[in-house]
This record gives structure tokens, C-alpha cells and sequence, in this order.
């Protein structure tokens, strides 16, 4: 199981900060988004915006990254502090 | 130093404990933002501010670091809440020491630019008429642009 996270909106939107989600056969982020999607239309459609980034073991990501079942994986939308 | 708070800090207690540590560099700059009250006309209630452990204080401290390499301060303390505030609460706090003003007014301008635009914090406004999660304005990211090199 991977130990998935949503922060700010994408945790409301998600219902919890964090769930645990079996990756099958899901190897990639993207491919991630889109099995998130198949359960949760709304969250799907919330990852795919250009807008949010994704945190894998406390690394920030660049463009499709590998993921398996060990990962915290973290999405993130744009931040606001100060 | 970075710190993250959960709870209520006291300012004026902060800023004299980094001027006795740090004040005779010569310079010293600080800055403190707090909960606004309203919103254009409508209300503000409160503030919840998240964060997620060990990656904000990283990024904080990567903004740091990059302040560091531009001026020559001699100390820095960043001070961020999370959690609950209150209208008119302190939210962050940001104390530079340097030999010259110059550089402790630009650094402290910098901190604060990344930390609006960069840091890992997400923002929920709390209304009378409801809750939104804030993203930073266009001005956000052009002040922080400002600071671009061209190298």
C-alpha cells in the first residue's frame, strides 16, 4: 500500500489528509492520477491541474515519476504562507 | 534559526531576544505579518494554516540558505505559525542582522518574498459567509520575481 497525501483544498476535496491506496499495477504518478480518478471523479479531476505538484519520500518531483507500493506520495497545490 | 509554531507567539518577547543575540552587528531589520480582519468587505474570522512536517521547515530553510549566499548577514530567525489564528494575531516573523542596513532591509525583503511564494504552508481563510483556501496574489509572484538573477 502506498501512503498517499493531500494538502490545503486537495484535502478537503479528498475527505482526509491521508489514505493508504494498493498500487497494483500503477507505476507512475500519472498512471496514479488516473486510477485515483476511476474511484473519485473529483479528486482526479483536482490532481490534474497544471497547478499541483507531487511529493514522493519528501523529494519534490519532476515531470512523470516511478512510484511503487512503499512511497509516500504527497500532492500538493500552489502553497500560501506569510 | 527556523521555527514552526503551533501556538500564539509573543512578538515583541521574540524581537528583543534576537537583538540581545544578534543586535551588535550593527543593523538589525524585522518584519512581522498578522492576521488581517476582513477581506475586501466581508469579515475574517480566523486563519488555519497547514504545513507537512520535516518538507516545510526544509523549504524554509532552503530560502534561508539562498538569502545567506546573496548578503552578507550575520544572523537570521524565522519564526512561522500554523494551526488556528485569531484576527490580529501574529502569523510570521522575520529578524535580519548585518553589518550595513542595506543588506539586512534586502534580505528580510527576499525572506519574506519566498515565504509568501515558496514555502510549504496552505492557507484557509475563515469568513462569515464561509472558508476558502488562499493562493498567493499576482503581486505575490512578481515581487518574488524581482529577485531573479541574471547570470
Amino acid at each position: 500500500m502506498a501512503r498517499l497525501m493531500f494538502f490545503g483544498k486537495l484535502g478537503d476535496i479528498a475527505g482526509a489528509r491521508a489514505r493508504d491506496f494498493p498500487l497494483n499495477n500503477v507505476d507512475t504518478v500519472s498512471a496514479l492520477k488516473a486510477a485515483i480518478f476511476e474511484n473519485d471523479n473529483g479528486l482526479g479531476e483536482a490532481l490534474g491541474d497544471p497547478s499541483v505538484r507531487c511529493i514522493v519520500n519528501e523529494e519534490m518531483t519532476r515531470g512523470d515519476a516511478a512510484i511503487t507500493d512503499d512511497d509516500e506520495i504527497a500532492f500538493i497545490p500552489p502553497v500560501s504562507g506569510g | 534559526m527556523i521555527r514552526v509554531l503551533e501556538t500564539p507567539f509573543d512578538l515583541n518577547a521574540e524581537i528583543a531576544a534576537f537583538n540581545a543575540r544578534a543586535g551588535a552587528a550593527g543593523a538589525v531589520v524585522t518584519f512581522s505579518g498578522a492576521v488581517r480582519g476582513e477581506a475586501g468587505e466581508r469579515k475574517v474570522t480566523g486563519l488555519e494554516l497547514e504545513h507537512f512536517p520535516g518538507v516545510t521547515e526544509r523549504s524554509i530553510s532552503a530560502i534561508e540558505k539562498e538569502a545567506r549566499r546573496r548578503w552578507p548577514v550575520t544572523d537570521i530567525d524565522i519564526v512561522h505559525r500554523i494551526g488556528r489564528l485569531a484576527p490580529g494575531e501574529p502569523i510570521v516573523l522575520v529578524c535580519v542582522a548585518a553589518a550595513h542596513r542595506r543588506e539586512a532591509f534586502e534580505a528580510a525583503d527576499y525572506l519574506m518574498d519566498f515565504l509568501k511564494t515558496e514555502a510549504m504552508f496552505w492557507k484557509k481563510e475563515l469568513r462569515s459567509d464561509g472558508a476558502e483556501w488562499i493562493a498567493p496574489r499576482a503581486d505575490d509572484y512578481k515581487d518574488a520575481a524581482r529577485w531573479k538573477e541574471n547570470d
